[in-house]
């Protein structure tokens, strides 16, 4: 793996993250100052962020298992008063997010290929701030430069959402707004209330002293329902998520992939679960009921909708909440199994909206029932959608699988089997929607709209972009441990960290 | 020459008069910029409002003896020069735009 | 033995197959698909032909099986090890030679039959598909590599059953298999969760041990398990009440309803409770259960199979019945008497469905009986072999079907008392199955032809040579006998009850034959009477019976019902309820009431912002003379003289 000796290696690993950080901004600033003609912003945004992929690979290949706490960390003073560090690192936890931020950066640019047709300057422009915004995220330890990445990535998408939406664009955007900007204000006031106890925003310190128990009871409680509350909506979990199906209908494609889960999963991780250990054990129980109603809620809803974006979001809220039933059945198993399915129901879900953003460019509608018959018309499409849904859901061989298992097994020996068997059972709608879904849409006799417009199959950009996430799909089916390995590393941690609380 | 005139002359007019003066004409500066409708007026208005502060300044430099408040009164002139230059070209700009100065019709927030 | 079995060849070759015809079929030439297809098949049964031979070779066969052989590690996070391990033992083994041997066949028939399709590239991928999928099930040496052939095989059965995707009825019905199946495997994983909660392992050596090693262990969680599983294997064997996608499966190719939906992918339900057969062994309760949903299922089927037109409908049901015959002697215990049935069935009734094939290929792709009729001299060879397979599924001796029939109602008469029923429910379905066979028999081949336009003609070779070979199995397949068969499987499935050993036994498995041959009989003469000599009374016995013809004919109304109780209320609840009234109603509404409160406010004091210069000016002027007022006036006087005395309360 190390090719050239361990010098250069070395030298890059204190920066790595750095660059991964700022290599998307700084190509936000190119693309504003080179000039807004053709498909130039375009090119430019897919090679920075083929770059920022090729960067984020560097973090697993030189991870070192086996060693607890953060790696490629960078600890710096940045503003004196109040105390905010630049602090940075990755842990087996965040490791594969940055990795499947920058695998889905390319994803997005080549979806929005021939969907954005004007203003690309400032669509990709900001397209690449909030690809740093995520970065920073997923990366940051210091809790303020945490919460800074946090706001910067709803505003670009909020303006994204509002510019380039289709045609209700606008009001989705304010409904996005409204939903995400009010909750993370008490998070704002939670960060700070921690600073005034503490005076320090640092991760690893506040674990430490909020593990101590010096910090008064009730506070707390409170401050970390402020923080959960924040995430909640992110995710979103049940009755948070009146944003998501507006959001997923109108938003374009490239940021509506990423817009739902992996923040809010991860913040729960990292921020809620691994800070207040206490206070998620007690809010467990709730959390729980909530993503067993949604996950059975989504798919009832997922059945009955009639366009296949707001499918799609009903069937993401069913599958985001059994990955926050593995987060908050507090198992060591169940943690694994969710920041595994959180890298696959990303990947498949990104999967999912670039066929139907083909199928929505085509055929101008996203009417399920306008459709009809395609699959003869445009098989290779067909063929992925069959495959992608299939992984989505859960046949075995294919990734959802193993992190469905490992978090429903984890459910049902660890905390209840009732509820375990009702989640198995939305697990079982997934197939009913998915499929009626794909029968709609490709199979039957040819519809008035498959016999209007020419065959169209995949172009080549979303060939390159389909195929190998669909072998992706097989892989991390067939082969979790890859991932597993270094999910496990941090999870031990967090585990530890939780067991020494009992 | 009437010596109480002449008496009154060489005395010095009190703090108070200037202060009065200086208040009556900021009111009607006041007045002038809430009541009339004419930008151009609004606009000498408030010139009004700034030489009613210069004398109260210049009133009490002399008064105290001190230079500080002349040198403020210069700088208050100084900003209603370039505040009548900048203005004058907006309201022209206005007028070529909407073809009237009534304050009450310019109120969209943009040309 | 030494040295590797190399079993991962006999999914993979499959694989192979699947990936090159899958990927590349579409632009490679007809005869490269076949081809490829054909040895990726071929390649798989003669490994495992290999291997039997290899092992009947060695004189420590029974010592050195069973083979274990890992090829590394699939899930290992905490307390869970899951490995991609392969287990050959003689219940695998037989498994592994029905489903290779007769997957063959009907690769080689397929050729002919799909001759003229459109997608043949994509049909072969899909049997490939399927073979692999099948033999990893067989072969998987823990539950959830099982589940993995499990799904697998029910998405190569949704890709096959909707191969004509263009008929909305073959979508629809690919659809309703795959979700049907799902229901039954979700009582797979239900039971997957509680094996691993009691007894955290998945692999079947180590529960085997754990329950060899607590012999007091009945019941209770025990039967939970073994209900749990008998849920999926009902759905994926289609037994009550998950049978209701097979018919329907009969949608698509004829090959496929041979090969998936009678011969090989149907029987994993009793395959895995054979293979866990350690568990429903403690628990009776669950036997019982297994044997009365087998029972159940084998009648009812067979009585709707009784008034069915369409010739693969027939088949299909009579599948579900022979799958219920399975059940039941599963139920008693009789596990060697099952997997025997499971093999002679897998050859008569593939023979059966190849020979329908072939009469629908020689009337130009009619399925009704009701137009069929004298194909008997028309197509000869197809007649034939399907005489053999309808003589073979009947129970007449000394056909295949007879030997494996027999030893399970044998089984069943000898399971106590309740085993009587059993035995009287399994020889009233005989009487059924052979009537209806042989119904299916008179209208297809004797008498005139009743549809005047098409010519019938005898298929290729392709696929007479696979109706010949299965024929000849169909007549020969049961010969082994209950005795040497049982005996083979033992090591795995543990002693059957040996008639020849039994006191009286001999003579009572002789009494049952003669019973179950003369019932054989019965029916064959009141078809014979009704379709050969009275052609019309079938039509007049209907009309007697309005209510029950029309029952059976509507199937009992099952799908009918589901849709009532269980389909159309989950749409209604979850559009009308869940989406109109929580989403959109409290939900949006609540969402709605946070939007409204900050328009409300934004739309107050939006007033200010008039863009009115004067009004901005008037508030400048008031705020500032409220600023006066609040500096200068003399507050703490002033609120002294009313009595108020600021920072100085109670004083």
């Amino acid at each position: 793996m190390a090719w050239r000796g361990n010098e250069k290696v070395n030298a890059i690993n204190p920066s790595i993250l750095t660059l991964i950080l700022l290599l998307p901004l700084a190509g936000a600033g190119l693309v504003m100052l080179l000039p807004d003609r053709g498909k130039l912003p375009a090119w430019i945004t897919l090679f920075i962020s083929l770059i920022t992929f090729g960067l984020t690979l560097h973090l697993p290949a030189y991870f070192a298992l086996g060693q607890h706490g953060f790696q490629f960390e960078i600890n710096k003073p940045w503003i004196d008063s109040p105390a905010i560090f630049y602090h940075v690192g990755v842990d087996g936890l965040s490791l594969w997010l940055v990795v499947l931020v920058g695998l889905l950066a390319p994803v997005g640019v080549l979806a929005s290929w021939n969907a954005i047709k004007e203003r690309r300057k400032i669509y990709y422009a900001l397209f690449l701030v909030q690809q740093t915004a995520m970065f920073g995220v997923f990366i940051s330890l210091d809790l303020m430069l945490y919460y800074g990445f946090w706001e910067l990535s709803l505003v670009p998408m909020a303006i994204l959402i509002a510019m380039y939406g289709r045609k209700d664009g606008p009001k989705a955007a304010i409904k996005f707004f409204l939903f995400t900007f009010i909750p993370s204000a008490p998070l704002l006031v939670a960060i700070l209330w921690l600073y005034a106890r503490t005076g320090s925003f640092n991760f690893s310190d506040l674990q430490v002293l909020i593990a101590s128990g010096s910090l008064p009871a009730t506070p707390l409680a409170w401050v970390a329902l402020a923080f959960l509350l924040a995430f909640a909506v992110k995710v979103p979990v049940f009755p948070l998520h009146g944003w998501l199906a507006d959001t997923f209908s109108e938003a374009p494609v490239a940021l509506a992939m990423v817009v739902a889960g992996k923040l809010g999963l991860y913040s729960m991780l990292r921020f809620h679960v691994g800070l207040f250990p206490d206070q998620a054990r007690a809010i467990a129980p709730l959390l729980i009921a909530l993503a067993v109603i949604g996950i059975l809620y989504g798919a009832c809803l997922a059945l009955v909708q009639r366009d296949f974006w707001r499918l799609l979001a009903f069937a993401a809220l069913s599958h985001l909440s059994l990955i926050t039933l593995g987060i908050y059945g507090l198992t060591f198993t169940g943690w694994n199994g969710a920041i595994y399915q959180i890298l696959n129901h990303e990947t498949i879900d990104a999967s999912l909206f670039v066929l139907l953003g083909v199928l929505e460019i085509r055929y101008a509608t996203s009417q399920i029932a306008s459709y009809g018959g395609l699959a003869n018309k445009i098989p290779r499409t067909a063929t992925l959608f069959v495959i992608t849904s299939l992984a989505m859901i859960g046949l075995p061989m294919l990734s959802s699988f193993v992190g469905e298992f490992l978090i429903l097994s984890s459910t049902f020996t660890g905390v209840s089997r009732g509820l375990a068997i009702a989640a198995t059972l939305g697990v079982i709608l997934s197939a009913a929607y998915m499929l009626w879904l794909v029968q709609r849409i490709f199979y039957g006799p040819q519809g008035a709209l498959a016999a209007s417009r020419p065959p169209d199959d995949l172009r080549i950009g979303e060939s390159a972009v389909l195929w190998p996430l669909a072998v992706l799909m097989l892989v991390m089916g067939l082969a979790p441990s890859l991932w597993m390995r270094t999910i496990e590393n941090r999870v031990s941690a967090i585990h530890i960290h939780q067991e020494g609380q009992r | 020459m009437n010596p109480t005139l002449g008496h009154l002359l060489q005395q010095e007019i009190p703090l108070t008069w200037y202060l009065l003066l200086s208040a009556v004409l900021f009111c009607l500066g006041v007045l002038g910029f809430l009541i009339k409708r004419n930008l151009i007026t609004v606009f000498m208005s408030i010139e009004l409002m700034l030489n009613a502060v210069n004398l109260s300044f210049v009133t009490f430099a002399h008064q105290w003896h001190e230079v500080k408040g002349q040198i403020f009164v210069f700088f208050v002139m100084m900003v209603a020069a370039a505040e009548a230059a900048v203005g004058l070209a907006i309201i022209i700009a206005v007028f070529r735009a909407r073809a009237t100065l009534a304050v009450d019709r310019i109120d969209l927030m943009k040309l | 033995m030494t040295g590797s079995l190399h079993l991962w060849l006999i999914p993979l070759l499959p694989f192979a197959g699947f990936l090159i015809n899958g990927l590349l079929g579409r632009r490679l030439p007809k005869a490269l698909v076949t081809a490829v297809a054909l040895l990726a098949s071929l390649g798989s049964f003669g490994v495992v032909l290999i291997n039997v031979f290899s092992m009947l070779g060695s004189i420590h066969m029974p010592a050195s099986l069973p083979v274990v052989e890992t090829f590394g590690t699939w899930i290992n996070t905490g307390a869970l090890h899951i490995d991609f391990s392969f287990v050959l033992d003689q219940l695998s083994i037989i498994m592994l030679l029905v489903v290779t041997g007769v997957g063959f066949l009907i690769h080689i028939y397929s050729v002919g039959y799909m001759a003229h399709e459109e997608g043949y590239w994509r049909f072969f991928a899909y049997m490939n598909l399927f073979m692999f999928f099948m033999t990893v099930l067989v072969l998987a040496g823990n539950a959830l590599l099982m589940f993995v052939g499990w799904e697998g095989v029910g998405l190569a059965s949704y890709l096959l059953i909707g191969f004509y995707f263009q008929r909305t009825s073959a979508a629809d019905a690919g659809k309703k298999a795959f979700i049907v199946n799902r229901i039954g495997d979700f009582g797979f994983l239900i039971g997957l969760f509680l094996l691993l909660a009691n007894f955290g392992t998945l692999t079947f050596s180590e529960i085997s041990a754990k329950l060899a090693a607590n012999p007091a262990w009945t019941g209770g969680v025990l039967t939970a398990i073994a209900l749990c599983l008998l849920l999926g294997a009902a759905g994926k064997s289609a037994q009550l009440p998950l049978y209701v996608w097979l018919p329907d499966a009969m949608e698509g190719p004829t090959p496929v309803s041979a090969l998936i939906h009678a011969a090989t992918m149907v029987t994993a339900g009793v395959y895995m409770i054979a293979r866990t057969h350690t568990l429903f062994d403690r628990s009776p309760f669950a036997l019982g259960v297994v044997a009365i949903v087998g029972a159940a299922t084998a009648l009812f089927a067979a009585t709707i199979g009784l008034v069915q037109n369409d010739i693969k409908r027939v088949l299909a049901y009579s599948t579900i019945s022979q799958l219920g015959y399975m059940f039941l002697g599963c139920g008693v215990a009789a596990y060697s008497a099952a997997i025997f049935h499971l093999m002679t069935h897998a050859f008569f009734k593939a023979l059966l469905f190849l020979a329908a094939g072939s009469v629908i290929h020689a009337m130009g792709g009619e399925q009704d009986l009701r137009k069929m009729g004298g194909l008997r001299n028309k197509i000869p060879i197809t007649f034939w072999t399907m005489t053999a397979a309808v003589l073979a599924i009947a129970g007449f001796f000394p056909f295949a079907g007879f030997f494996s029939k027999d030893a399970i109602l044998y089984e069943a008469f000898q399971h106590g008392g309740s085993g009587k029923v059993l035995w009287f429910v399994g020889v009233v379905t005989a009487l059924l199955t052979s009537f209806y066979m042989f119904r299916l028999w008179y209208l297809a081949f004797t008498g005139e032809s009743r549809s005047h336009d098409v010519r019938p003609h005898e298929s290729p070779w392709s696929m007479l040579g696979p109706l010949s070979l299965l024929a000849l199995l169909s007549v020969v397949g049961g010969w082994i006998g209950i005795d040497r068969f049982g005996s083979f499987l033992a090591p795995v499935l543990g002693e059957v009850g040996n008639s020849a050993t039994a006191p009286g036994g001999k003579q009572l498995d002789i009494m049952l034959s003669i019973i179950a041959v003369a019932v054989a009989l019965i029916g064959w003469f009141i078809a014979d009477r009704l379709y050969r000599q009275k052609p019309d009374s079938p039509a007049r016995i209907a009309a007697a019976l309005p209510t029950g013809y029309s029952v059976l004919v509507h199937k009992y109304y099952v799908d009918e019902i589901y849709a009532m109780t269980i389909v159309r209320p989950l749409l209604f609840m979850s559009k009308y309820f869940l989406e109109w009234v929580v989403d959109v109603g409290l939900l949006g509404g609540a969402a709605w009431m946070l939007a409204g409160s900050a328009t409300l406010s934004g739309a107050i004091l939006q007033r200010w912002q008039s863009g009115n210069l004067r009004s901005y000016a008037a508030w400048l002027a008031v705020g500032a003379a409220a600023l006066l007022v609040f500096v200068f006036v003399p507050w703490s006087t002033v609120l002294a003289n009313f009595g108020i005395h600021l920072g100085m309360a109670g004083q």
